[in-house]
């Protein structure tokens, strides 16, 4: 079954696709946002309590009127408000998006307003209900676009945004001088690098870099390790 | 193979257009405020970045080059048409004619909240001074106690808790009420009904208990002060949970989702004022309703005094908007 995507319609006549992120992708970037929220708030204050008690962490008698206030309050607001204030600032990501190759664009495919993201973030209230995001993640297993409750009050869809490389790769690749057939076998090439065989991708990168390079000896070619043959793949797409 | 060659130099000769569109990729997008030479850049970019993209999906269409080209082109018209960023202009317009637009679209709304939250109330007096052992099922057993040995739950607060610290947590519980009413409006209002209604009665019910003690004038004394924009607060965040309700039932587009969407664009304007009075309710509550030493008659003060700029900020005059020619408009009405 192929990706929902959504057209982004251009006044030039060029649309671009954009696939629409499933639930696994969703659960992935809320995970790793989840996990650094928590290590915002208990970093702040362990580290907070340790300033507060001189190091040794325990309070000895009743806190007095600050505690509150510089100890749980800064710690809290940074949980509560990490995905309104981020999404706003980053444009539709957090850190766990970016990382996630995800980020938020509205139904037309365009950067959604701050008033649309916080809007998303308060209809939290309703996905996370009646825990761990079930009313969520319910609705977002069963729309057609993968969306929760605040997607559809916002209007904002989470969106594929895997390649943020795309960019350099197409300059990298103009630079090298190679066709964009090479420059396209190679990028694939190095991103499967790992979880190809090694018989496999020596073979396969000696038989590209034959068609490069047609001036290297195959007896050179047959003697470089799998380290220099990646080394080597790399530096044509870099080439100036 | 001349293809290749042909597909090679035309690349080659777009690589001065190529080579950067990283780093000016990210540089437009981290600027908010361009120079028109800027503007008319990327609009050049923006044109020339179509072109090839199509050039390059018709030679290679499967490609990653085709891909990139599309995320390159995708982030750039991403830049080009979002809204300027103004954000002073945005506020000023934002509370000078969105919301009061939003009140008045919401006055029925906002009107049948008020009244279900005034029976609701009755209901709970009328319920806890016919039987007064009710007041089990909408109190907990430590407030009870306290009322039946002649103390309120309200004493003793300006010692036990810091006023900043009580302001904090009472302002944030606040607006997380007003948020989830205004939330759970997506049960086709159903939520917001009843949330508002428990309310409603949890307030009748405990006025009723008091009064019942000889100390319903000590708990409106506390109340008063913060208690008429709070409440007022939740009801108007009430109608704007109506108003998604209603958008479910009675769509006004043409499917519920869009119809949804609206409303809830529309609706959650209202909310950042609301959280904006609930934050001052907050401090009221923190700093002025539990201290035992100020006057009633300043209490009134405050209270319906805060309601007052309430108002004037609901129908945008706070914020410099002039009150409607209703005359000007009578004039055009006849001329017709």
């Amino acid at each position: 079954m192929s990706s929902p995507q959504i057209t982004l319609q251009t006044v030039t006549g060029v649309d671009v696709e954009l696939t629409i992120a499933g639930p696994g992708r969703r659960s992935y970037a809320f995970v790793i946002d989840w996990h650094i929220r928590i290590l915002l708030l208990l970093g702040w204050v362990a580290a907070t309590q340790l300033l507060y008690t001189g190091g040794t962490f325990i309070l000895q008698e009743e806190p007095d009127r600050t505690y509150f206030l510089v100890v749980w309050l800064p710690g809290l607001l940074a949980y509560l408000l990490y995905h309104p204030v981020l999404e706003v600032a980053m444009r539709g990501r957090t850190p766990g998006k970016r990382m996630a190759g995800v980020r938020l664009v509205t139904r037309e495919g365009d950067i959604p307003g701050a008033g649309a993201l916080v809007l998303r973030n308060i209809f939290r209230l309703i996905d996370s209900m009646p825990f761990i995001y079930l009313v969520g993640l319910t609705t977002v297993v069963l729309t057609e676009q993968h969306v929760r409750v605040g997607d559809l009050a916002a209007g904002t869809l989470l969106v594929v945004d895997e390649d943020s490389t795309a960019a350099s790769f197409v300059g990298g690749a103009a630079r090298s001088g190679l066709t964009p057939q090479a420059a396209d076998l190679i990028q694939e090439l190095l991103d499967r690098w790992p979880a190809l065989e090694e018989q496999t991708r020596a073979t396969l990168a000696r038989t590209l870099l034959a068609r490069i390079e047609p001036q290297i000896a195959p007896d050179d070619l047959a003697r470089l390790s799998a380290l220099d043959l990646r080394q080597r793949l790399a530096a044509k797409l870099s080439a100036p | 193979m001349s293809d290749n060659r042909g597909l090679q130099s035309w690349a080659t000769s777009r690589i001065a257009a190529w080579s950067d569109l990283g780093t000016i990729l990210d540089a437009l997008e981290r600027k908010r405020d361009h120079t028109v030479a800027e503007a008319l850049r990327a609009i050049e970019l923006y044109r020339a970045l179509g072109r090839d993209l199509s050039i390059v999906r018709r030679t290679l269409p499967e490609g990653r080059m085709s891909r990139a080209l599309a995320q390159s082109y995708a982030r750039l018209h991403a830049v080009i048409y979002r809204k300027p960023h103004n954000w002073r202009d945005r506020l000023r317009l934002l509370f000078r004619e969105e919301i009061p637009q939003v009140v008045r679209e919401l006055r029925p709304q906002i009107q049948f909240v008020a009244l279900l939250f005034a029976l609701s109330a009755g209901a709970g007096w009328w319920l806890v001074a016919s039987y007064p052992e009710l007041i089990g099922l909408l109190a907990d057993e430590k407030m009870i106690n306290g009322v039946e040995q002649g103390r309120l739950w309200t004493e003793g607060l300006f010692n036990v808790v810091p006023s900043s610290v009580l302001s904090v947590s009472i302002l944030a519980n606040n607006i997380a009420v007003s948020m989830f009413a205004f939330v759970v409006g997506i049960f086709f209002g159903l939520g917001t009904f009843y949330i508002i209604a428990t309310n409603g009665l949890m307030l009748g019910a405990l006025f009723a208990f008091t009064h019942q003690h000889g100390m319903a004038g000590e708990l409106l004394k506390f109340v008063l002060a913060h208690g008429v924009v709070e409440l007022s607060v939740i009801c108007l965040a009430g109608a704007a949970g109506m108003m998604l309700g209603e958008a479910l039932i009675r769509p006004t587009h043409a499917t519920r989702r869009e119809s949804f969407q609206h409303a809830a664009a529309k609706a959650g304007k209202l909310l950042l004022l609301c959280a904006m009075l609930l934050v001052v309710c907050g401090f009221i509550e923190g700093y002025l309703s539990p201290d035992p030493d100020f006057p009633m008659l300043n209490r009134a003060i405050v209270g319906f005094g805060f309601w007052f700029v309430m108002l004037a900020a609901l129908t945008g005059r706070l914020f410099g908007r002039r009150p409607e020619k209703r005359e000007a408009a009578t004039q055009d009405h006849g001329k017709e």
